[in-house]
């Protein structure tokens, strides 16, 4: 057969947005086919039509050359279709094979031993390295990603799509997913690999589909395609990955935290004896894979979390006991991780967002009593300074707002404060081009305007754009800080699993 | 604006579809249910008396609702009212019971007793919750029960009444919350001063949740607390401020049916009107003013069911099985805004097919639409 | 009399108080497991007190024997019925689990009396028989759990047992049991595999319903004998149960037993002398301030399901 999975002309729409307009994908057997586009471009809308979590209103679907009408994942199971997802489908407090088997259990009585044993013989025959019996909460974000994917090796699934898998990766994980990916090709499998990176695409993959803004723009060859022509195909027009900026200027210190300790919530120490430094007019990208402690520095810095030993100081000044208001007083403004969890109150205004760390201060308030002509003229300010676009300004709710005005909004909030450390985690994740390298320039304009900025971040591009330095994070432990010009990306990822400059693999 | 509009559709059309369901159940039992809606209204209006009575039986619906109301926009379930009642009205009848003063002072002193023991009693799950995490709604529930005990024991202990073991005497009239020209303004119902109590309480509340700075708090607390706690604002001493204006208005409420519609409290009975307090808070979208809409409307429900029962053989229970059903619509809610924007899609889709399927020589086609 | 004859004299009115309280408790286990709250426990039972009322006694004269169980079928079917409502708006329509619940509840409490007045015209059922307590011959001889266990027993006692155990076996050793708990955990997870959410919750649901409709029955056939239109709080207490139990079937085991016993206590005090010098109010208070304990133990370290009391919306995660 010529295609092992074919979309045709696909078609989905959600209330206010068409996610996937006319939209063809053809897949050959036993080959790597990447599915390229922006964050919210509309590939993972694709893949759940194909893995039947949504249906198509227009369009058809074949597998090896068959129309098929997938309406459910155990149909898509049965068609030898699975998916390895972003965020994992797993049950904490479940085991391996209990995950692994749910839903396919193969009678009403559970058989955990047998079902184990050939979960153990699928592990080592596909090099996966898994304990049956394990709990998916005890086990490594790695593991836990090859748990999906013998999930769908025990269904017999011959085609398998992974949903941006290098995310939560190291870069010694990543060499090894891709591994795996090439041995399960040559096992007979055939993979979609959902990503933005093009660097991974040019690595393994043999053809690639771009889309963008729900549209199909085309299909390359890997091999005879450049990183920069698949970027202009991705986001319409040329793209320059580099930020413009001139070398830092680095003086006093703002923030030095000293041999910090801290507990995560599971009581081990996320952090030991932690040391890291930022001046001022300077940006200090902490790298590390998630899960190394880096959300718990954060917290410790801006008062969500209590610590066990060390200091933290703010111009010399120890934090360590002051609260979290006092700290936003002192100087310090934070762009969260998670803009929806912690850095917006959706249900809000946007301009009750905007005032939500100032709104006790004069002129916004006064003896308790808010001011509304104060905080209108204030938040109409900042919305038009930072470029937030709403439907009705500052009196939208901010649910309405899209992932990168919501960012913004964020951002401008913090910039506004005029603060002296900006703690920037994660700042363009799920962001589409053009809102990214917007926070981009500001970032760097920040530093330039005499602030500091720590910068914590999942993708290393971006650390390397930005940084002036670089601080590696392993472990909680801090393995080395380097000037961004005297290394590289290889070396960077090999301290990020741990390994020091100058020692052996 | 628009979400003040979809909460009212949304606010009659759980009334409409309540009425409804009590209509269907009073021609199940074989009664004409024009005939109960009428009584049930004459009822509740027929007379200044009866009108009187209405909005007394208002007045704690107003109090527990915006009890419940203003626990629900900072993120609590306030199944306490009924708890927090029974603890202000065992204060202010204490007070009313043993201290002697001039009216004014004395009534202020009542007033303050039910605001005072209403706090104390939401304190304790507010405490809880901030501190434990212990879930407001099974700690509200067990401090109900607890508050019903105590009641149960130290009335007929201190305060026994003279014919009766089951209520407590019967306070003076000096400290009644009744007054003499309420009383010739509506003819001797049960109304008191307790309306303007609870009238008071809703503008404070209003202006609380819309102008202060500690309403905007509370809200952001209520909507979001990991955001609210990022932002540096105290989320556990918001939980449990929270708690204790909840159940201090659910006190006043005790106050003023305890030493005010009713003159004593009577034990073995767990007061109705906290879980009423639930469904106003709910009809009313958790708004002050629309809270004392609600309440006002339940008051003539209950108000009217004791002559509709009268006239008719519909029982009275009928009113709590409309309130509930409301309820369970308001709950519902997002049925109603389905099946509105089902119908409004579907028209215009209809207008849609048409346009795209009018070709001039399909005349024929078109017919058999 | 001493500690032993204390104990051994109240223990049979302690299982009678409990039996209610487990399969209510142990219905809420099924309904949070699979991720629905339900608060609406409560007002469940009274359907159930209320439906086995009318069925009891209308076949009491005509059919004696048949007529209890009849009558506790007919609270299990009216629970299962009557908890669809909160079924269908917690799951189809994503609404608020709590208010829903409470609506049960408050909709349970008027409608049941509503419809008792119509029929009796005074709102109470009472009727005249009731569940007849045996003693079993060879096992009530055993020293020590024999007066205990044996002796004076319920035949519903045993069935109730019975479904406690299997449920656990249900629960923990069936692929029903697995993909229910994961509905609970993680629903897009088991949505990912196959499992039909809507449909799993849906039963959670009503075994819920028809449990404690069957919890409501029981209070009518062992102990009440009239249906008077209240539990007085014994569905909340069964959550309670159900928190203090970690949502385990045998957690919930031991949970209730311990409130019914603290229950039974607090009834008979008058009665015992040994008793009667604590007074009253501490007794009756017991039971619901060690719950409030109890979830002060329990509530930081909670093993509740991580899904429970959330929406479920395909597509997400």
């Amino acid at each position: 057969m010529e295609y092992v999975v074919e979309m045709l002309n696909i078609r989905k729409e959600f209330p206010g947005v068409v996610a996937n307009d006319n939209v063809t994908l053809q897949v050959k057997p036993q080959e790597i086919h990447a599915l390229l586009g922006e964050n919210g471009a509309g590939k993972s809308t694709l893949m759940s039509i194909l893995f039947g979590l949504y249906h198509a209103d227009k369009g058809s679907v074949k597998v090896k050359g068959k129309e098929v009408n997938i309406t459910d994942p155990n149909i898509a199971n049965e068609l030898g279709i699975g998916m390895v997802h972003q965020h994992f489908q797993l049950v904490h407090n479940f085991t391996v094979t209990e995950n692994i088997i749910m839903g396919n259990e193969g009678g009403f009585v559970l058989n955990v031993k047998s079902a184990s044993r050939k979960i153990q013989e699928l592990s080592e025959r596909y090099k996966l390295s898994i304990d049956p019996n394990a709990k998916i909460e005890d086990i490594s974000v790695g593991m836990q990603q090859r748990v999906e994917i013998l999930k769908m090796l025990y269904r017999d699934a011959d085609v398998l799509i992974f949903d941006e898998p290098t995310a939560v990766l190291t870069p010694q994980e990543i060499h090894e997913l891709m591994g795996i990916m090439k041995n399960l090709v040559k096992e007979g499998k055939s993979i979609i690999l959902i990503t933005h990176k093009l660097k991974e695409i040019k690595e393994i993959a043999e053809r690639c589909t771009v889309i963008r803004r729900g549209k199909y723009i085309g299909t390359v060859d890997v091999a005879n395609t450049t990183q920069q022509e698949m970027a202009s195909m991705m986001v319409g027009r040329e793209v320059s990955f580099k930020v413009d900026k001139d070398p830092g200027k680095p003086e006093e210190l703002v923030l030095d935290i000293k041999n910090l300790t801290v507990l995560n919530s599971r009581k081990f120490e996320a952090l030991k004896n932690f040391s890291i430094n930022v001046r001022r007019g300077e940006i200090v990208g902490l790298a590390g894979v998630e899960g190394n402690g880096q959300t718990e520095l954060v917290e410790a810095v801006t008062g969500l979390r209590d610590i066990v030993s060390g200091e933290i100081t703010i111009h010399g000044e120890d934090i360590t006991h002051l609260s979290r208001r006092k700290r936003n007083e002192l100087g310090i403004a934070h762009i969260p991780e998670d803009r929806q969890k912690h850095g917006l109150v959706l249900e809000f205004t946007v301009g009750e967002n905007l005032i939500l760390k100032s709104y006790y201060q004069e002129p916004l308030s006064k003896h308790g009593f808010l001011n509304q002509d104060k905080i209108k003229e204030h938040t109409e300010r900042v919305v038009e300074v930072f470029d937030v676009r709403s439907g009705q300004g500052i009196y939208s709710p901010a649910s309405g707002l899209s992932g990168g005005n919501q960012q913004k909004a964020i951002v401008g909030r913090e910039i506004d404060m005029d603060p002296d450390l900006l703690i920037a985690v994660q700042p363009t994740r799920g962001l589409d081009v053009g809102a990214i390298e917007y926070i981009h320039k500001r970032l760097v304009e920040q530093r330039d305007n005499g602030k500091a900025v720590l910068l914590v971040s999942l993708e290393l591009d971006e650390i390397f754009n930005l940084s002036d330095r670089i601080v590696v994070i392993n472990s909680g432990e801090m393995i080395d800080v380097v000037k961004t010009e005297d290394t590289n990306e290889d070396e960077v990822g090999l301290m990020m699993a741990g390994i020091k400059r100058g020692e052996g693999r | 604006m628009k979400q003040k509009n979809n909460a009212l559709v949304i606010a009659v059309s759980a009334v409409v579809l309540g009425l409804l369901a009590g209509a269907i159940l009073m021609a199940l039992i074989g009664s004409n249910p024009f005939e109960g809606y009428t009584y049930l209204f004459k009822g509740g209006l027929m007379s200044v008396e009866r009108i009187g009575n209405s909005i007394a039986t208002a007045i704690t619906l107003i109090l527990t609702g915006l009890s419940v109301a203003f626990a629900f926009k900072t993120g609590l379930f306030n199944i306490g009212a009924a708890g927090q009642m029974l603890m202000g009205g065992l204060c202010a009848t204490m007070v009313a019971l043993t201290v002697t003063a001039p009216r004014p002072i004395l009534l202020l002193l009542i007033l303050l007793a039910g605001f005072a023991g209403g706090a104390v009693w939401g304190a304790i799950p507010g405490y809880l919750k901030a501190r434990f995490n212990v879930h407001e709604v099974v700690a509200t529930i067990m401090m109900n029960w607890i508050a019903y005990w105590i009641v149960y024991y130290v009335v007929p202990a201190y305060f026994k009444g003279a014919y009766l073991e089951t209520e407590s005497r019967l306070i003076p009239v000096e400290a009644s919350l009744k007054t003499s020209w309420l009383d010739s303004l509506f003819n001797g119902s049960y109304i008191n001063i307790g309306i303007f109590v609870a009238i008071l309480a809703v503008i404070i509340i209003q202006i609380i949740l819309k102008k202060t700075t500690l309403g905007f708090e509370l809200k952001a607390v209520g909507y979001n607390r990991d955001a609210a706690e990022y932002a540096g604002i105290k989320v556990n001493r918001n939980v449990i401020l929270s708690m204790v204006i909840a159940g201090s208005l659910a006190g006043l409420a005790g106050a003023t049916f305890y030493t005010g519609y009713a003159s004593n409290i009577q034990i073995g009975v767990m007061p109705n009107q906290g879980f009423d307090g639930i469904a106003v808070a709910l009809l009313g979208a958790t708004e002050p003013w629309g809270v004392f809409v609600s309440a006002l409307f339940f008051g003539l429900l209950h108000s009217g069911k004791g002559f509709m029962n009268a006239m008719t053989s519909i029982p009275p229970e009928i009113s709590d099985t409309i309130i509930a059903t409301i309820i369970y619509f308001t709950a519902t809610s997002v049925l109603i805004g389905r099946v509105w924007s089902f119908l409004a899609k579907k028209r215009k889709r209809k207008e849609q097919e048409k346009v795209i399927d009018q070709t001039p020589t399909d005349a024929s086609l078109e017919e058999d639409k | 009399m001493n500690i032993w004859q204390i104990i051994s004299q109240i223990f049979p009115y302690a299982i009678i108080l409990t039996m209610p309280l487990l399969i209510t408790a142990l219905g809420g286990l099924f309904s949070e497991r699979s991720g629905v709250v339900n608060i609406g426990l409560e007002g469940l039972m009274v359907v159930g007190f209320f439906a086995s009322a009318i069925v009891v006694k209308g076949l009491e004269n005509i059919f004696p024997t048949a007529a209890i169980p009849i009558g506790l079928l007919a609270g299990v079917v009216a629970g299962a019925l009557f908890s669809l409502l909160h079924a269908f708006a917690s799951i189809n329509l994503n609404a608020n689990q709590i208010i829903s619940g409470t609506a049960i509840n408050m909709m349970a409490g008027a409608l049941t009396v509503y419809l008792a007045r119509t029929i009796t015209g005074s709102g109470n059922i009472a009727i005249r028989i009731g569940v007849i307590r045996h003693t079993i011959p060879v096992l009530s001889k055993i020293p020590i759990i024999g007066p205990l266990f044996f002796t004076q027993t319920y035949w519903t006692t045993w069935i109730i047992l019975l479904i406690v155990l299997v449920s656990w076996f249900l629960l923990y050793k069936t692929s029903f049991g697995l993909r229910l708990r994961a509905c609970g955990e993680h629903p897009s997870s088991a949505a990912s595999s196959g499992v039909n959410v809507y449909k799993m919750r849906y039963i959670g649901v009503m075994i819920s319903g028809a449990f404690a409709g069957l919890g409501g029955s029981l209070i009518l056939v062992t102990y009440s004998g009239e249906f008077n239109g209240t539990v007085a709080g014994l569905g909340f207490l069964s959550l309670a149960a159900l928190i203090f139990g970690q949502w385990k079937p045998l957690g919930v085991l031991g949970a209730t037993f311990f409130f019914g016993f603290a229950m039974t206590i607090a009834n008979v005090s008058q009665v015992v002398p040994e008793l009667a010098v604590i007074p009253p109010l501490i007794l009756k208070v017991f039971p619901y301030v060690v719950t409030l304990l109890a979830l002060v133990l329990f509530s930081k370290s909670s093993q509740a399901p991580k899904a429970v009391g959330q929406p479920y919306y395909p597509g997400q995660g």
